[in-house]
């Protein structure tokens, strides 16, 4: 079977970790793909292809999407926030800190999908229940943790606020 | 040196060195790595479990542009084309033959992946398809056609220069153990059971997939990045393969997302290689999560077992004879079959003993090395059948386990390590956090279940402390990072020992050309042996710089202390930079301490003595859904014996890591074949455990006597509390509902037909 390739390109702008972007991307080009391989953020990780594991979870306009199953040419206008984004040089965010202290990171393939998760959640609901986080968490998969570091990490962080 | 103080370091739960990277996702992974120039390849897998190549044309494939090489098995005349650490009976890419659903046949680098799966489209196959086996019982029966026709080479692995394989079979080894007078114990037996488990074929899913990049520099030597756990077994099998001294390979590892086993021994590494070589150009192999279920997976198992107990309940005699499906291709099976079986009497006194297993291969994905290591499907049999027996004998399951348990220091094989823990304490912390001896609520009920895993053995670690002229160190070790956070344990170690704060130490990624030989980052082995490893090349350091205060001082370097970066003796303290400039006279050079554990051969029955024995035990309190069938862990709790942690946050994390993983096999995880074909190679159709199934209580306990043989009285921890899941969490079913299964997972579906078929019955 041969796959014709569209070789066209589209122009889009977004705002991408508070500052706007434009760039022309192929019409089939995934979220995941122009973030990881054109503007080389690399947090967004490549795990299961098919929005489950949540590895490659980034923020459009506040919402957790999967990057991986995501066509860039829909972020166009929108505000993009990948990990690279959260906290500052001089001041981590609050959920990174959480994540440090309780031992929520292991090898850290997850990590970025869960903190963004993680942010979005708290953005809906700054002080969830720990029966909320868990079923927010229901599109974040970990494969070291066993979860419990990482919920106690957010938890911690919802009541910090 | 001074008798040591208090520790500063070891026993607290410091943050990870590693987490800081890993929050801001500037943590770099084999897939976030690019070389200038690099391309990028894509297999073509076989869609037949088995079947003969008529022709593999490839000239469209090679003549489509942005291709920089197309490999077929027909062109692999310049290497040596097979490999595999026990047999080395794996081809690059399939010969004649291809032996199960997924295995390479062709190879393609170029551009970019879309460029590369264009020119697999291109490809043209003829498969002549030939009858498959695809289950034990089909691989097993007489006359089953042969996955592998001939017989392969031996691999690298030293300790398996006794494999036996049954030639016209399609058994690739066999182990067998036997002590006292064998099954002729069961004559003394009151009570003989004898029972069936299977264990289902289960993935690793390390949420990283398998990755490799390989490049060949002008003068002939090989780099390859690589997401292994084992660079100095990739390097061997490269070596072999290529024809270079191990001198001329550099096998460099970044961070791994996730290993548990499925990223040991060489698995990408020699196509990525040859694929460079071919291309002229750096070339990057990277698996997706669906590639991952066609490279490696848990062997699956049948086991019988029998027990023999005395009246009084003592265990008199174990029978086990099991049959690990080790799939296509032999891996590093043997040895995960042998490392499980030789453990099936638990860690009990048993003085007849008969233990058999076969390693038979069915054309399914290989199987290969999973956290517990062939350990996890013999426990599911004997643990579930320790239960059986104590409703026979009218006994308490943890009574009947503590009368059997071996004591302290007693002997559990021949030539072997003695106990070298407290089990009964093990046991007794168990019950306590299960909270055993209170009646469960309604519709609930508990199980317990207890295992004891040897490391490998023997083995080989190495490290290298070099304290640098400003008073900070480098620790040189090839301990992998996979999350289990070895790195910030190494560091620990050095620290403690050299009296220095954390972030002086720095711990050099895993470099085979830079950091010195450790045999594998597997077998819950880090702490213990490279810890070890560590702990002597800080204190050679030590031992250096005490020489130096004494010569300077003019006193006996018994007469010194080390503190607080500093030799200190009577009034004089001597700070490591000013030590340094008086040793080499300017401020500049560094001392290198140097450390190796190497146990080496004995006369235990696997080859080499177990520098400790990974002991874990699990109980679980269960409730059940009767319309659904589903079961819901309500509490677990898990108890390990490690020794001492080094860092308890991390030994928790590890091993509720572990038990969550021991889950999924429980209740949820099984890789489906059907018609030769794997169904559910992907995220969606193969369910790992989520946030939600976390038990609602859940006790990680860790027995601590620092009697272990690693530093500061360690032991391993991190395969064990997978162990007890399965067997811990059946008992339970067993006591709420009297339905004993015998076959993995345990779903809603089974457990509901096994009510089903009990009412109508």
């Amino acid at each position: 079977m041969n796959i014709i390739p569209i070789r066209s390109s589209c122009s889009i702008r977004v705002t991408l970790n508070g500052r706007p972007v434009e760039l022309a991307v192929r019409p089939e080009a995934l979220l995941l793909d122009v973030l990881r391989d054109r503007l080389q953020l690399k947090g967004a990780k490549r795990s299961c292809d098919m929005q489950v594991c949540g590895a490659c979870t980034v923020l459009l306009d506040g919402a957790p999407v999967s990057a991986c199953t995501f066509l860039a040419v829909e972020a166009d206008g929108r505000e993009i926030v990948t990990v690279e984004g959260l906290g500052t040089e001089e001041r981590l965010d609050p959920l990174q800190e959480a994540f440090i202290d309780h031992a929520a990171v292991q090898c850290g393939f997850c990590t970025a999908g869960m903190l963004l998760t993680a942010k979005a959640l708290l953005a809906e609901d700054p002080a969830p229940t720990r029966e909320r986080v868990v079923h927010y968490l229901r599109g974040n998969l970990c494969r070291c943790t066993g979860y419990r570091k990482i919920v106690e990490a957010i938890l911690a962080c919802a009541h910090a606020r | 040196m001074s008798a040591p103080g208090p520790l500063r370091v070891v026993g607290r739960s410091v943050r990870r060195t590693d987490a800081l990277e890993k929050v801001t996702g500037r943590a770099r992974y084999l897939s976030d790595l690019e070389l200038p120039g690099m391309a990028h390849a894509r297999l073509l897998r076989s869609p037949y479990p088995r079947a003969r190549l008529l022709g593999v044309e490839v000239a469209r494939a090679r003549a489509h542009p942005g291709v920089h090489a197309v490999l077929t098995a027909a062109d692999l005349t310049w290497c040596e084309p097979f490999y595999g650490p026990a047999l080395r009976d794996r081809p690059l890419l399939a010969t004649d033959v291809v032996r199960y659903e997924g295995d390479p046949v062709v190879a393609v680098a170029a551009v970019d992946e879309a460029t590369a799966v264009e020119a697999l489209d291109l490809v043209e196959v003829d498969y002549e398809e030939l009858p498959a086996v695809m289950t034990l019982e089909e691989a097993l029966a007489p006359g089953a056609p042969l996955v592998h026709a001939g017989e392969p080479l031996a691999g690298h692995f030293s300790d398996l220069s006794t494999l036996r394989a049954r030639p016209g079979t399609n058994i690739c080894h066999q182990f067998d153990y036997a002590r006292g007078r064998g099954a002729g114990g069961f004559a003394e037996a009151a009570l003989t059971l004898e029972d069936t488990y299977t264990f289902p074929r289960v993935q690793h899913y390390s949420m990283e997939p398998h990755g490799a990049i390989a490049a060949w520099d002008a003068e002939g030597g090989l780099t390859v990045w690589a997401s292994t756990q084992n660079p100095f077994s990739v390097r061997a099998e490269l070596a072999k393969m290529f024809g270079l001294p191990a001198s001329r390979i550099r096998i460099a590892v970044p961070l791994l997302g996730g290993g548990f086993g499925g990223k040991t021994y060489a698995k990408l590494e020699p196509l990525a290689a040859a694929l460079a070589r071919v291309a002229g150009r750096p070339v990057r192999l990277q698996a997706s999560v669906e590639d991952a279920f066609r490279t490696v997976r848990r062997c699956s198992a049948r086991v019988r077992v029998r027990l023999g107990f005395r009246r009084d309940g003592g265990l008199v005699a174990v029978q086990c004879d099991a049959d690990f499906d080790v799939g296509a291709y032999a891996d590093i099976a043997p040895r995960v079959i042998q490392k499980g079986t030789y453990t099936a009497t638990g860690p009990y006194r048993v003085p007849n003993v008969v233990l058999h297993s076969n390693a038979v291969y069915t054309n399914t994905t290989p199987g290969g090395a999973f956290r517990g290591f062939g350990v996890p499907q013999i426990a599911w049999a004997v643990e579930s059948m320790m239960d059986v027996a104590a409703e026979r004998l009218g006994r308490d399951p943890v009574d009947l386990r503590r009368q059997n348990l071996l004591a302290h220091g007693e002997e559990f094989a021949r030539g072997d390590t003695p106990v070298d823990g407290k089990l009964e304490e093990s046991l007794s912390r168990v019950a306590e956090a299960i909270r055993w001896h209170q009646a469960s609520a309604a519709g609930r009920a508990k199980g317990v279940a207890v295992m004891m895993k040897a490391s490998v053995a023997p083995s080989v670690s190495e490290a290298i402390v070099r304290l640098h002229a400003d008073g900070s160190a480098s620790v040189l070790v090839s301990t992998v990072e996979m999350g289990q956070g070895a790195r910030t344990v190494m560091a620990q170690i050095a620290a403690e020992v050299l009296a220095i704060p954390l972030a002086r130490v720095t711990v050099v990624p895993p470099d085979t050309s830079i950091t010195p030989y450790d045999q594998t980052t597997s077998s819950s082995r880090s702490t213990t042996m490279v810890g070890r490893a560590v702990q002597d090349a800080a204190a050679d350091v030590v031992g250096q710089l005490l020489k130096i205060a004494a010569a300077h001082l003019g006193v006996p370097a018994g007469a010194l202390a080390v503190d607080d970066a500093a030799i200190v003796g009577g009034q004089r303290r001597l700070g490591y930079p000013e030590l340094l400039d008086l040793h080499f006279g300017m401020r500049g050079g560094e001392l290198i301490g140097r450390g190796v554990v190497a146990p080496g051969r004995t006369q235990a029955p696997l080859g080499g003595s177990t520098p400790f024995w990974e002991v874990a035990m699990g109980g679980a309190e269960i409730s059940l859904d009767e319309e659904t069938g589903a079961i819901c862990v309500e509490a677990y709790a898990s108890v390990a014996d490690v020794g001492r942690c080094i860092n308890p946050q991390q030994c928790e994390a590890q091993d509720e890591g572990a038990v969550m993983q021991g889950l999924g096999h429980t209740l949820l995880e099984e890789m489906v074949y059907e018609g030769g074909v794997l169904l559910n190679a992907n995220l969606v159709g193969y369910r790992v455990p989520r946030a939600e199934d976390v038990p609602a209580r859940f006790d990680s306990v860790f027995v601590e006597n620092a009697d272990g043989a690693g530093p500061f009285g360690a032991k391993g921890v991190g395969e064990g509390g997978l162990v007890p899941v399965s067997p811990a969490v059946g008992n339970a079913l067993a006591r709420l509902t009297g339905i004993r299964l015998r076959e993995l997972p345990l779903t809603p579906e089974r457990v509901w037909r096994a009510l089903r078929a009990r009412r109508d019955a």
